[in-house]
């Protein structure tokens, strides 16, 4: 049986995470395909239905990440961004899923480097967890 | 289903145009386009993509104010419901209220792969057991935390109040740890589908764990599991109870004291508690027994209490606020300092209404709201129940 790859969802910001992972490919830093980015304006525009969603569509995991707090193009969004994601991270947890399936990160402009190590990190560890235990909502939707 | 098949089984067809519904719905009266006669008669005539696509079918608050006073007894509620499932199937499904989150947390789940970890609250301070006969409903309350932290409001208080007057006269209840949503909201939002997963993993769970009674403090669930679940094929074959019964029984076996608690209050009847299920005394019973509680009644209550602003988490847009506000003003116009309720859901929104102000530069009345379920905790008195 082929190994199992999991699927990442993550959301990025514009300015600086998206950017970083667009750095990561002209530099050519090698990080595993296992990632879908999605790209948002701002890290504070994320709310906690994007991350449900992506759980329910079939994520195994899913990064939120965005500008460092000075960064922020729009003065405040890591700090929203930080709100919403302890309120996901609670919701996730009651709902019994691994706390290690959801990661807050900040990378920004120039991190290429770093955005292509975390992926490469989350994949590691997603592979240890195994399938996320939403996966059977997306097959009876393929099924169907 | 389709619009014909609906229209036979909520005999749509008798429908007078009389407009009674209209003139007492607590949406028409703010928002011009919302109109249950107008949507009645759409789809009489035949237009079913003007009521299916019509962004006021998701605003009907499903209250029943408009089927009480029909005069032909047309089910204008469940029209809407049924309606709302042949939206959903055109991939309709209203504007979301906080985001949606809460629409995706009842499909997230149905999965049967999950762990939830919902009872990490409970405590020693609560005596529960597994042998009970007794089962108390926990509901959404432990995901009701954090979406609704910053609008002060715990539903966990509102279940811990309730175990610990459960406990108070004895009775250790069994608690699920593996409950899923009622779905509630599912159901009045159409989402079929997803209702009946959830029904059906609830059910059995009830089933397997050979209980004879259910209490809820949720009147939500507790309509959903009173009248849905049978509706539906999902027999739980127990006694259901909401809080307020329980409690009224009590009182009246003379099993239940309260020390003094002077406080002017009133009550707002939670429309699935009210009109959906007719439970207006026993709140009342059990507020009248507490020693030294006022109870004034506000312009519109009993049947015809007008509700919170918003049901199954949709729609909740300016018009929504405008019923709350007003509806707090008429709770503060009766010189209560508290408002008591026995929803949740109510509680949500009203402490919603007067956090989140916004910009506008109207006044907004301020007024404590409680559950009824922590009133009774706190003014019970334990001595005399313990011996009992």
């Amino acid at each position: 049986m082929a190994e199992f790859e999991p699927k990442i969802v993550a959301f990025a910001c514009n300015w600086c995470t998206y950017a970083a992972a667009d750095l990561a490919g002209t530099a050519r830093v090698q990080y595993p395909p296992n990632v879908y980015i999605v790209r948002m304006m701002c890290s504070g525009m994320i709310n906690p239905d994007y991350v449900l969603r992506a759980f329910e569509e079939g994520a195994d995991g899913v990064i939120v990440s965005g500008c460092h707090y000075t960064d922020c193009h729009y003065i405040d969004g890591p700090v929203k961004c930080d709100a919403m994601f302890v309120k996901v991270s609670k919701l996730m947890h009651i709902l019994g899923l691994e706390d290690e399936r959801l990661r807050r990160e900040m990378i920004s402009t120039s991190e290429g480097t770093v955005f292509a190590r975390v992926v490469k990190e989350f994949v590691d560890q997603l592979k240890k967890l195994g399938p996320s235990p939403f996966l059977s909502l997306r097959k009876e939707k393929v099924s169907v | 289903m389709n619009l014909e098949d609906i229209i036979q089984q909520t005999k749509t067809y008798y429908c007078l145009e009389c407009g009674k519904c209209t003139s007492v719905c607590p949406v028409a009266k703010y928002d011009p386009a919302f109109s249950p006669r107008m949507m009645i008669e759409s789809a009489l005539l035949g237009f079913e993509n003007d009521l299916v696509f019509n962004r006021e079918l998701f605003s009907c608050l499903t209250c029943y104010t408009c089927q009480q006073r029909c005069p032909c007894d047309v089910d204008f509620p469940v029209f809407i419901r049924k309606a709302r499932a042949i939206a959903q199937d055109n991939r309709q499904h209203g504007i979301c209220a906080h985001s949606g989150q809460l629409q995706s947390l009842a499909r997230l789940m149905t999965s049967l792969d999950i762990k939830q970890k919902r009872l990490e609250w409970l405590s020693d301070k609560f005596r529960i057991s597994d042998d009970s006969d007794v089962l108390f409903w926990v509901g959404c309350a432990p995901y009701f935390e954090p979406i609704f932290e910053d609008i002060e409001f715990s539903a966990l208080d509102i279940t811990m109040a309730s175990l610990k007057t459960l406990n108070l006269l004895g009775i250790k209840p069994k608690l699920l740890p593996d409950e899923k949503c009622c779905g509630h909201d599912a159901l009045w939002t159409g989402d079929i589908e997803t209702f009946k997963k959830l029904a059906e993993h609830n059910a059995n769970q009830i089933i397997e764990a050979g209980v004879k009674k259910i209490i809820f403090s949720c009147p939500e669930g507790y309509r959903t599991f009173k009248l849905d679940y049978p509706s539906h094929g999902f027999d739980v074959g127990c006694e259901l109870q909401h809080i307020s019964e329980f409690l009224a029984e009590r009182i009246e076996n003379d099993e239940l004291k309260f020390n003094e608690v002077k406080k002017k209050v009133t009550y707002q009847d939670p429309c699935r508690l009210g009109r959906h299920l007719g439970v207006y005394d026993a709140p009342r019973k059990v507020l009248e027994s507490i020693p030294g509680i006022e109870l004034v009644e506000m312009k519109h209550s009993g049947w015809e209490s007008i509700c919170c602003g918003t049901s199954a988490w949709t729609n909740c847009d300016s018009y929504s606020n405008m019923l709350r506000t007003d509806r707090l003003s008429e709770a503060t116009a009766t010189g209560a300092e508290t408002l008591i309720t026995c929803c949740p859901k109510c509680q949500t929104h009203f402490r919603c209404a007067m956090t989140d102000k916004g910009e506008e530069k109207r006044s907004m009345p301020s007024i404590e709201v409680m559950d009824l379920a922590n009133l009774v905790a706190n003014a019970i008195k334990e001595r005399a129940t313990v011996s009992k």
